[in-house]
């Protein structure tokens, strides 16, 4: 049983560092983060689209 | 747009997608051939009621737990960057992708805990049937899992089924069939899981060689490689077929990436396909310093056009007739799909300008001639074109494309050859007395991941300079975010990832160590 233990352990840890570390305060989503409204979100991305010259 | 994009933030974020997705792709594919091999293993042990097959099915079923334990949810990881880095192709591609990734969660990851919970600790107390039954629905989820990304996967590849809207900036399904049922779509996901069952074929054999050599075990290794072996050379067998199936979709959705897999600058009737080749590091074609001469190469004549046309004589375009255009053969030149998707982005600034300024009745005249079939087939088709500054930036990296295509298809071989010596060998009894063999058996292992990582850069790296194809380049999808929050994640990535492949080595190698007799779940 000591590997079915080991197994779980390096699973929790790795879901803890996924969901806890890295989601929270690495990977915020960019346009949720920076914009209140799909709209804004629709703005800014047409936005950054459109101004190739 | 290209403008304010800082490339070394693009790098960095191109740079860690790749890691994550190689390091990903490290566990995915044991998981997905493995679990057939296992449900295969276990049949003949329900059948037979032989506890040698119970045995050995256990065994591979911890090798498995390992690897499933290991590599489980570390794809979350490729999503959580799909937000972060890619926050424009994430909303450009809206629920193309939202929705396959949505079924995946709830149907295919569900099923495949489950059952595999059944799996691992039911031995014993559930029913034997209902155990087997079990075994076989963790293979077809797993499996099911895959399918959902590489839907989505494939129509970056090839975007069907969609209309883009201009109010949102995003694409909408209007044909959740014309999607999921994309002959890239079908195509990839069998290529895909196939190569995952040559994968698990090929590491059972490897294993069970290493017991053969070291002298133990040798029922339990020879029963193995008999079922990895006709397994895997079934699996091969389709892995050809629908290698040969993708070629031939690439030639008609992505000609380039084509002509990079290949080599071909100069597009002809009769193409003969490059066999194997060497690129000179220095001389270059003189029109084009982006187009390296072979130094070296074998050529089957004609073989190219065959096999992508089922015509020796058919054409097929190289890398110059996709930038300067061939009237012949009624191709657009890039400058012509630059100039028309810069009118598509145009159009779609004035529209988003006209709705701004309170012009309704103009804006109203711009989405009816942006929606129309007619701008949509000749214009919005090249949208991503209109990114594009100077042509040659279609051009994706050759050298690599073709190399890793060329080692995919002569690795890809070699195992084809040798899943059909092993089954000679151990058909024949030989098996335990080729002791050379065994030891390539061995080394086998390491190569079936280097093919597997070939074919995945042939995939993406051959696609660009776009993400979406032709609709989306990879400098346009990126978000305006610090390059260094992404270089500290690289590097975090690159430690958390290496440890984890530290770990699934020295635990699996331990628990092979150990072998099947001892030891439990």
């Amino acid at each position: 049983m000591k590997l079915g233990r080991t197994l779980w352990a390096i699973i929790l840890i790795k879901l803890f560092i996924i969901f806890f570390v890295l989601k929270l305060f690495f990977f915020p989503n960019y346009l949720k983060k920076n914009f209140n409204t799909d709209k804004e979100r629709s703005a800014n991305v047409i936005e950054n689209f459109t101004k190739t010259k | 747009m290209n403008e304010i994009v800082d490339l070394s933030m693009l790098d960095w974020s191109r740079g860690q997608f790749a890691l994550t997705a190689f390091y990903h792709w490290l566990f995915v594919p044991l998981t997905l051939g493995i679990t057939f091999i296992l449900a295969i293993m276990e049949t003949i042990y329900y059948k037979t009621g032989d506890p040698e097959w119970k045995k050995i099915t256990r065994f591979w079923m911890k090798v498995f737990g390992i690897n499933f334990a290991i590599g489980v949810a570390t794809g979350i990881i490729l999503e959580f960057q799909f937000g972060t880095n890619w926050s424009y192709y994430s909303w450009f591609v809206g629920d193309i992708f939202g929705a396959p990734l949505a079924i995946e969660g709830i149907m295919a990851f569900f099923m495949e805990s489950t059952f595999i919970a059944v799996m691992f600790f039911g031995w014993d107390k559930v029913s034997k049937r209902f155990h087997l039954v079990s075994t076989w629905l963790t293979a077809i989820g797993a499996n099911l899992s895959a399918l959902w990304i590489l839907v989505a996967n494939a129509w970056m590849q090839n975007p069907v089924g969609m209309q883009f809207n201009p109010d949102t900036a995003r694409n909408e399904m209007v044909n959740f069939w014309d999607v999921f049922l994309s002959p890239m779509a079908i195509n990839k996901f069998l290529h895909t899981i196939s190569s995952g069952f040559v994968l698990a074929g090929v590491f059972i054999i490897g294993v069970s060689a290493w017991f053969l050599l070291k002298q133990r075990e040798v029922p339990f290794a020879k029963k193995s490689i008999l079922v990895a072996a006709i397994f895997g050379f079934i699996s091969s067998l389709f892995l050809v077929t629908t290698g040969d199936g993708s070629a031939r979709l690439v030639a008609q959705n992505q000609p380039m990436k084509l002509a990079a897999m290949e080599g071909l600058y100069q597009g002809k009737n009769g193409a003969g396909l490059v066999a194997f080749g060497i690129f000179s590091p220095t001389g270059t074609d003189p029109a084009n310093d982006k187009l390296n001469d072979f130094l070296f190469k074998i050529e089957i004549p004609n073989a190219l056009s065959y096999m992508i046309h089922l015509d020796a004589n058919a054409f097929v375009p190289g890398v110059k007739d996709l930038l300067n255009g061939n009237e012949k053969e009624r191709m657009l030149s890039a400058a012509d799909k630059i100039s028309r998707g810069k009118m598509a982005i145009e159009t779609l600034r004035n529209y988003k300008n006209a709705l701004t300024e309170g012009r309704k009745e103009e804006a109203l005249q711009m989405k009816d001639k942006f929606m129309s079939k007619d701008f949509q087939n000749n214009y919005f088709k090249y949208f991503g074109y209109g990114f594009i500054k100077n042509s040659n930036e279609l051009i994706p990296g050759i050298q690599l494309v073709f190399y890793s295509f060329h080692m995919m298809v002569i690795l890809g071989s070699w195992f084809l050859i040798f899943f059909f010596l092993s089954i000679y060998f151990i058909v024949n009894n030989e098996i335990t007395k080729r002791r050379l063999f065994l030891k390539i058996a061995i080394l086998t292992i390491p190569l079936v991941y280097l093919a597997q990582m070939a074919g995945w850069t042939v995939a993406e790296m051959g696609r660009q300079p776009w993400v979406v194809q032709d609709l989306l380049p990879t400098v346009a999808a990126v978000s305006n975010i610090n390059a260094g929050a992404v270089m500290v994640t690289f590097w975090l990535f690159a430690l958390i990832f290496t440890l984890l492949l530290v770990a699934e080595i020295k635990i699996m190698t331990k628990q092979i160590k150990i072998g099947p007799n001892e030891g439990g779940h």
